[in-house]
C-alpha cells in the first residue's frame, strides 16, 4: 500500500501556487492545496485543482508529430528538430526574420522563456515574442 | 504523540491495520511501517483525511486501515459511513482532541472525538457572528449581501472538491442545464443554493471549503443556515452516530410529520 502526497508547484500560470500531488502505487491520483504556502495558502483555481489530470492522460502526447496532409505522423525527435530548423531557415531566408513570430508559456521556467526570446531575437532576428498569458 | 504511535505500531505490528493515514510533518501521509512512525505528526494544517480514506478504501477493497481523527474527521467519517462511501469494518479510528488555540480558529462546537487517545479535551464555542448579523438584515439587505459575496466566486470548484461530504460520481453543479458553463461568476444564486441543499443532512461544519475559498465567501455560514433548519425540520445533526437514521433515509416513506411549532 503507499499512499503520500507530495508538494509541488502548479505546472499552469507564473502564480506558483503550491499544490500537495497525491502518490498512489506510484500515479497521480489527485491534487490539494497546499495550506500555508506563501502564494495561495490552501487555495487553487480551477486549473490548479484539475493540474494532475494530464499527467496519465491516454490523450497525452508523448512523442513529436509531423503534420502530414490532413493527418500527424508520429517521428523522431532528431526529425523533427530537424525539419523545424530546416523550415525556420528557409522562411527567414525568404520572407525575412520579421514573418516569423514565436509564442512561450507560463508552463514553461524562466530560463526556457529567458533562451526563446534570447533564441527570436538573437537567432532567428525577430522582436516577434509573445505569451500565452496575453492569448 | 507517544501514546497515538504506540497504538499505531501495534495496529501495524499485528497486521490489524495495513495502513494508518495521518499527517507526517504537515502533509497527509499513509504509514505503512513501524519505522516510519517518527514522523507521525498532528499537524494545525487540516486536510480532508476521511475523504481520503474513502478514496483509499477503493483502491485497496481488502485494505483495512487506521485514520486519524479529531472531531470533524469523525463527524466526517460517520457520515461516509452511513453513506456507503467507507466501510466501517476496514476502518480503526484514532482520536486526537484539538488544542483551544485551533478550536477557537476553526470556531467549532465540539473539538475532539467520541474516544480521544491523544489531547486533552477542550470546550468548543461554535462561531454564529455572522449568521446573527445576517439574522438581524432585512430579506433584502441579507439578499444584497449573498449575492454581493456569490458575485466573487471564481467556480473553481474547491468548495465542493476539498469536502469530505461531497461524493457523488455525478454532480449537479457541472450540470449544464442547470448552471450554465463558461461563465464566471457561476449563475447566482442557483450555485451556490444547489451546493447549500446539497449539504442538508450532510455538512458536519469543518469549515474546509470555505478555508479553500479563493474568494473569501463565507460558505460555512451558508451551510450553518441548511444545518439548521434540518436540526429544525427533523430533529437530525450529522456526523453524531451511525445508528441515527438521516432524514434522506426515511423520507417519502409517510412516516415523517412536520413539526407542530413548525406548522
Ligand atoms: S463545512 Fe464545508 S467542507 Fe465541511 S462538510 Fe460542510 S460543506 Fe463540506
Ligand atoms: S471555493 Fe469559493 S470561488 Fe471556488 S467555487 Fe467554491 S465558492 Fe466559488
Amino acid at each position: 500500500m503507499e499512499y503520500r502526497t507530495v508538494p509541488s508547484i502548479c505546472p499552469y500560470c507564473g502564480c506558483g501556487c503550491g499544490v500537495l500531488l497525491e502518490v498512489a502505487e506510484g500515479r497521480l491520483i489527485g491534487v490539494l492545496p497546499q495550506k500555508g504556502h506563501p502564494v495561495n495558502d490552501g487555495k487553487l483555481c480551477i486549473k490548479g485543482w484539475t493540474c494532475h489530470e494530464f499527467v496519465h492522460s491516454e490523450r497525452r502526447l508523448t512523442k513529436p508529430l509531423i503534420k502530414e496532409g490532413e493527418g500527424f505522423r508520429e517521428a523522431s525527435w532528431e526529425e523533427a528538430l530537424g525539419l523545424v530548423a530546416s523550415r525556420l531557415k528557409e522562411i527567414k531566408e525568404k520572407e525575412g526574420p520579421s514573418s516569423i513570430a514565436f509564442l512561450c508559456s507560463a508552463k514553461c521556467t524562466n530560463e526556457e522563456n529567458y533562451l526563446l526570446q534570447k533564441f527570436s531575437r538573437a537567432v532567428i532576428g525577430t522582436n516577434n515574442i509573445d505569451h500565452c498569458a496575453r492569448l | 504523540m507517544e501514546p497515538l504511535k504506540e497504538r499505531v505500531k501495534e495496529l501495524l505490528e499485528k497486521g490489524e491495520i495495513g495502513g494508518f493515514l495521518g499527517y507526517r510533518g504537515d502533509l497527509p501521509y499513509l504509514f505503512t511501517r513501524a519505522e516510519e512512525l517518527d514522523g507521525l505528526a498532528v499537524s494545525p494544517r487540516r486536510y480532508p483525511l476521511p475523504q481520503i480514506l474513502a478514496k483509499l478504501q477503493g483502491l485497496y477493497p481488502e485494505g483495512r486501515f487506521g485514520l486519524l481523527v479529531r472531531g470533524c474527521d469523525e463527524r466526517s467519517l460517520i457520515e461516509l459511513i452511513k453513506n456507503n462511501k467507507i466501510q466501517s469494518e476496514r476502518v480503526v479510528p484514532l482520536g486526537v482532541a484539538c488544542d483551544q488555540e485551533l478550536a477557537e480558529r476553526c470556531g467549532c462546537e465540539r473539538p475532539y472525538p467520541t474516544e480521544v487517545l491523544l489531547g486533552e479535551k477542550v470546550e468548543g464555542k461554535e462561531g454564529w457572528e455572522l449568521l446573527e448579523r445576517l439574522e438581524a438584515m432585512d430579506e433584502e439587505e441579507r439578499f444584497r449581501f449573498w449575492m454581493s459575496q456569490f458575485a466573487k466566486c471564481i467556480k473553481c470548484y474547491g468548495c465542493r472538491n476539498i469536502c469530505p461530504q461531497c461524493f457523488c460520481d455525478t454532480c449537479a453543479l457541472e450540470e449544464e442545464d442547470l448552471i450554465a458553463g463558461g461563465t464566471i461568476p457561476p449563475e447566482m444564486p442557483a450555485f451556490h443554493l444547489v451546493r447549500a441543499f446539497h449539504m442538508a443532512g450532510r455538512c458536519v461544519d469543518c469549515g474546509l471549503c470555505e478555508e479553500a475559498c479563493p474568494a473569501g465567501i463565507p460558505l460555512r455560514t451558508l451551510y450553518k443556515e441548511v444545518r439548521r433548519a434540518v436540526k429544525d425540520l427533523f430533529g437530525y445533526e450529522p456526523g453524531l452516530s451511525v445508528e441515527e437514521k438521516e432524514p434522506f433515509g426515511y423520507l417519502g416513506d409517510g412516516r415523517y410529520e412536520v413539526p407542530e411549532r413548525l406548522k
